[in-house]
């Protein structure tokens, strides 16, 4: 995770990243290394994130706009509060904290079971495939396993083909 | 095919020959909402990303076999004539026809398919059949986004289903709905127990024009509320049979007015049947509500079943939009009332006279 999130008591980037239930609330923090042991954060018993929100003094509002924010589109947990949409599709993974409870009384169900987009599925799968084999293949090439390199290079041909999408139009 | 070629065919709606053959559900709807995967949803999308977003789909869209010679259009290329011609017709959404640039519509010859581009998700797609066919459309919108598919990768998870901006059509991502003419449940003030019962089962009244429209001409749109946690078939089967269930509380609401008093209702008929011919200012609301009560008097075998179509393609060409198109200009509110009035005056005066016999069955 090439996390860009800082730290929310100094400027250096966050490693430790916490998320605490208070009060049917969700609080997320991201702390460094040092900020994580100078706050006792790392020891488990009886640590309470609100009680760290309380004594930094901050209330706990600009601590969520700022703590949480989606990698891919730049959404803070605020803009969702805004708006009641997400930014992009990655944020479902970004905010499962927040949006996962809300689950259970929007649906009927928290699990999908319907429709499930075969192609672009089986699609994605090819091409983690393909980058699989290819790895493999150099892999061979290098430890001059000439057989297996075959073997490899028939593979990927056959991947490869049954990846080709059709021409636009055909069929 | 350009935009005004297609407000100049008839639609799934108003062709009078296919249009509806059931009595009480008018037309049927199935939309799904999708997205691409790695891409801002259109609302947090900065322009350049729906301008990208846009081109993709549009070449996606147009280029599956449902979609042979549409139209393909961005919204600001359209005047608001169309748009409002588009939203009377449930092609369009008021949310798309009042979204900036970087947003667009497909819309199939027949107007049977429309998917619209960067609305709330980057796709809407969506189905229109005349009349009750739940299955048939599900099967047909299934297929396009199929096809769809193997041109564009959705955004999908395993455990949430399609992923959509909003958290609530999550899942499936599908909303069915079916545009239903409950006369009798109005005029006997049950609609508020129907639309709490329909609720407890986990569906939505609304008036005809979706989210905060009025049901006037009687007409409400009954949908699915949860998109999460079971097949799109499971919706689909309870769906139905809230829909038939509905239509039972409709047809015994008729035979229970008829019963108590069949004057009253035939004196609503004749009435609505006397204005429609002779008046000369109808605003939208009131016209709706007059097509309503001569659509119970078909349904009653007061007019012949060959009227249906007639009324059914003046549901939509009574709107706003329709009637100033009708006269190929804009119009202020009055005079449109006054030239709806004329075109109805027009349409009524070669309808056949009612025969108000009471012959035991409804």
């Amino acid at each position: 995770m090439p996390s860009p999130l800082k730290c929310d008591f100094c400027t250096k980037s966050a490693t430790v990243h916490l998320t605490q239930i208070v009060n049917n609330k969700v609080h997320k923090v991201d702390l460094c290394e040092e900020c994580a042991q100078a706050k006792g954060v790392t020891d488990p018993n009886g640590f309470s994130l609100a009680d760290l929100l309380m004594k930094a003094s901050l209330n706990s509002e600009p601590v969520l706009a700022s703590g949480v924010r989606c990698e891919q589109c730049g959404f803070t947990q605020a803009d969702f509060k805004k708006h009641g949409r997400f930014g992009c599709p990655q944020c479902y993974q970004t905010f499962s904290g927040v949006i996962e409870p809300m689950l259970g009384s929007m649906h009927k169900g928290t699990a999908h079971t319907g429709k499930v987009p075969l192609r672009a599925l089986n699609r994605r799968s090819l091409s983690e495939r393909l980058s699989k084999l290819e790895g493999e293949l150099d892999e061979a090439i290098k430890a001059e396993r000439y057989e297996d390199a075959a073997r490899f290079r028939d593979e990927i041909l056959q991947v490869k083909q049954a990846f080709d999408p059709k021409p636009a139009g055909g069929r | 095919m350009t935009i005004a070629s297609l407000i100049d065919t008839p639609s799934e709606l108003t062709n009078s020959a296919g249009s509806s053959k059931c009595a009480i559900v008018l037309m049927t709807r199935v939309r799904l909402a999708r997205n691409l995967a790695g891409r801002a949803f259109p609302g947090w999308a900065g322009a350049d990303q729906r301008a990208d977003v846009l081109a993709i789909c549009r070449d996606a869209v147009s280029a599956a076999p449902q979609m042979k010679r549409s139209v393909v259009v961005g919204v600001t290329e359209l005047n608001e004539l169309q748009k409002q011609i588009l939203v009377e017709r449930h092609l369009i959404s008021r949310e798309l026809s009042g979204s900036k640039s970087g947003s667009g519509v497909v819309i199939n010859k027949d107007q049977t398919f429309s998917v619209m581009i960067n609305e709330e998700d980057h796709l809407r797609i969506q189905v229109l059949r005349a009349g009750f066919q739940l299955k048939k459309a599900w099967s047909a919108i299934n297929e396009l986004d199929t096809a769809l598919e193997e041109r564009l990768d959705y955004a999908f998870s395993q455990q949430l289903g399609y992923l959509t901006a909003c958290p609530t059509n999550l899942g499936t991502g599908m909303r069915a709905s079916a545009m239903m003419h409950l006369p009798a449940l109005v005029i006997s003030g049950q609609m508020e127990k129907v639309v709490r019962a329909v609720n407890q089962l986990g569906m939505v009244v609304r008036g005809l024009f979706g989210e905060g429209s009025d049901a006037s001409g009687s007409i409400f749109q009954i949908s699915n509320q949860t998109t999460l946690g079971e097949p799109e078939e499971e919706i689909i089967k309870r769906l139905q049979s809230v829909l038939q269930s509905i239509i039972e509380h409709e047809l015994n609401a008729r035979q229970k007015l008829l019963e108590a008093d069949s004057r009253k209702l035939f004196d609503k008929i004749g009435r609505a049947y006397g204005i429609l011919q002779n008046s000369h200012v109808l605003n939208s609301a009131e016209a709706m509500n007059l097509l309503s009560l001569l659509r119970l008097g078909i349904d009653l075998q007061i007019f012949p079943e060959t009227c249906r179509p007639v009324i059914d393609r003046l549901f939509i060409e009574a709107q706003p939009g329709h009637i100033q198109h009708a006269v190929n200009h804009d119009l202020e509110a009055g005079e449109r009332d006054s030239t709806r009035a004329t075109r109805l005056r027009e349409e009524f005066a070669r309808f056949p006279i009612p025969t108000f016999t009471t012959n035991g069955n409804n």
